[in-house]
């Protein structure tokens, strides 16, 4: 069956006309309506996709086809598109139309992707179980009494299921590699600058990244060959040629490094899930990967620190929505300073709200030294510590999370106890350093576990080969729930 | 680490988010709980450290102070709640 065909199969499958862009289309449009329990997506353009659809058969008829033409994708509802509504998971944009294409969505449309639909995800991609959403929370196929992860939970779920071959998503302090462990894919947070922010919805700007979440590290490749590059529209963009599919897969690996830090392999990580990353260790020894202790001694201070930060940033970005020129704007407005008020409380969820709080207060006079200043200081302590230890390796390897998926509702109480999640992926957004979960096996509950790879800034290179490599030893990547089949 | 009624109704003044009488309670101990992770910062010391804001120390970059824009004023207001004559509606502020 077509779905359980990877992003490179499918392409491959479509270029030798084996099958249409139209079949295809329709069979993942037929599978996205089938499961629409797993409540992956917000928005879904049939109508659209069947046309780019017949679009990319005429161009592949011509020879004309693009690098990722014809096939099936999902963006996160993060990214503004101009023909569906972009809602961010939160009621404040359920009714938002954007005026123009994110330039993430822009070059995947110029390269012929059909676009599906929105996924769901955590309300303004605050969340690492996909629960805040104003939309109602995500199942994990793996395991739909559990959640699939966060922000990007929708896209996750939705790959994992096989209802689109690959999807994109946004990671500020995990949001990709989480979900991406969480629902057995493999998700790459790229180096800070790499992917364009141009039309992404703004969480934390210093962090925000957008980037694949794909079921194998050669359609990420592929995705990121395309997603990357140069936008003058992006303050923050990198100017430095994105290296071809090809060339982020082939990286020669002989004698390479891998650093384990001593801090990422301690008691508070699931026994299970360091086994199976102990094993994928073994693999990549056995391939000659040489294995090298590291330490970066500052980690755990990653968790204050990123909860500063991002909330700070979070503050100002969210500033914006204050039902004037755009969003939900509240009919209890006598004043100025009420319809600002009452826009803003009716618009927002309590996560969002808190943060926001938080944002204002480590930023308020009298507590920003002691807060938003310690924490930039953090942060340099932080880059620093991972440059030590790049002395020393090439790429930095340990579990993605400390746990496998959880149950929907375990965490919600404690706002504090879903922040821990990220322990081991929001130091890499801090640090502005690419990040690559890959899925390394199962725990006995039959759930993925994913291991993450950290690597230099702008090395995505090394990741992606050695992830593609340890793919073609491992079929962990290939497998797929049983329920969806 | 403890935070005051007082102080969340200021913050939530200052951010413009309106929270209910019978919500602040709620709030103050969801932020309070959020204060006592971030107190954990106080384990590091940084002493002499230069804060950092971009994650690869990088300055933003600059450009020719020239007009680029183009007038896009319809597209850009067709998603505002409220406009008349190309302005944006909002309650009288100047009495």
């Amino acid at each position: 069956m077509p779905h359980q065909f990877s992003l490179t199969t499918l392409r491959g499958m479509l270029r030798r006309r084996e099958i249409s862009s139209t079949e295809l289309t329709q069979h993942f449009l037929n599978r996205i309506d089938q499961h629409a329990g797993l409540n992956a997506f917000i928005s879904l353009d049939h109508e659209g996709a069947l046309e780019s659809a017949k679009k990319a058969d005429a161009d592949i008829a011509s020879g004309q086809q693009g690098a990722l033409t014809g096939l099936p994708i999902a963006h996160k509802d993060i990214f503004c598109t101009r023909r569906l509504r972009t809602t961010c998971g939160s009621k404040m944009l359920s009714n938002f139309t954007a005026p123009y294409d994110a330039t993430i969505v822009e070059r995947l449309s110029a390269a012929g992707v059909v676009v599906t639909g929105k996924t769901n995800m955590d309300e303004f991609a605050m969340g690492s179980s996909n629960e805040t959403s104003y939309f109602g929370n995500v199942q994990n196929p793996w395991d739909t009494t559990r959640v699939p992860g966060g922000s990007s939970g929708g896209s996750a779920a939705a790959v994992a299921a096989r209802l689109v071959p690959a999807a994109t998503g946004t990671d500020t302090g995990g949001s990709i590699r989480q979900p991406a462990a969480f629902c057995g894919l493999t998700g790459l947070k790229p180096s800070y600058g790499r992917v364009s922010r141009y039309g992404m919805i703004a969480f934390a700007s210093s962090l925000d990244q957008g980037g694949p979440l794909a079921q194998s590290a050669e359609d990420a490749a592929l995705l990121l060959s395309v997603m990357a590059g140069f936008d003058s529209r992006d303050s923050t963009s990198i100017n430095e040629t994105t290296p071809t599919a090809e060339a982020l897969l082939s990286k020669p690996l002989e004698g390479i490094r891998l650093g384990l830090p001593t801090e990422f392999f301690d008691t508070s990580v699931d026994a299970t899930v360091l086994g199976q990353v102990r094993e994928a260790i073994g693999v990549f020894e056995s391939l000659g990967a040489q294995l090298v202790d590291v330490s970066l001694p500052n980690s755990s201070a990653g968790i204050p620190c990123y909860y500063v930060i991002a909330p700070a940033e979070a503050s100002s970005n969210l500033s914006r929505f204050d039902g004037v020129r755009f969003g939900h704007r509240s009919e209890d407005a006598p004043d100025l300073k009420s319809l600002y008020e009452n826009s803003r409380a009716e618009g927002f969820g309590d996560e969002v709200k808190r943060r926001i709080l938080i944002g204002t207060y480590v930023l308020s006079a009298g507590y920003y030294d002691a807060y938003y200043l310690k924490a930039q200081k953090i942060r340099r302590i932080i880059s620093d510590d991972f440059a030590r230890a790049f002395e020393k390796c090439d790429v930095i390897v340990g579990p993605t999370s400390p746990t496998t998926a959880f149950a929907i509702g375990e965490k919600t109480k404690d706002p504090v106890s879903m922040y821990l999640n990220d322990i081991f992926t929001n130091t890499v957004n801090l640090a502005g350093l690419p990040g690559l979960s890959l899925p390394v096996g199962f725990d006995t509950a039959g759930l993925p576990v994913g291991m993450q790879l950290i690597g230099r800034f702008m090395d995505e290179a090394s990741l992606l080969s050695l992830g593609h490599r340890y793919q073609q030893e491992t079929d962990w990547h290939q497998q797929m729930p049983e329920a969806f089949s | 680490m403890s935070i005051s009624d007082k102080d969340v109704t200021r913050v939530a003044e200052l951010a413009r988010l309106k929270i209910a009488d019978d919500q602040v309670a709620n709030y103050r101990t969801g932020l309070s709980e959020i204060l006592g992770l971030v107190k954990q910062m106080d384990e590091c010391d940084t002493e002499g450290v230069a804060p950092m804001a971009h994650p690869q120390d990088i300055a933003l970059r600059l450009r020719e102070d020239a007009v680029t824009e183009q007038d896009e004023r319809e597209a850009l207001q067709a998603s505002a709640p409220r406009v008349e004559d190309g302005l944006y509606l909002v309650p009288r502020v100047i009495d």
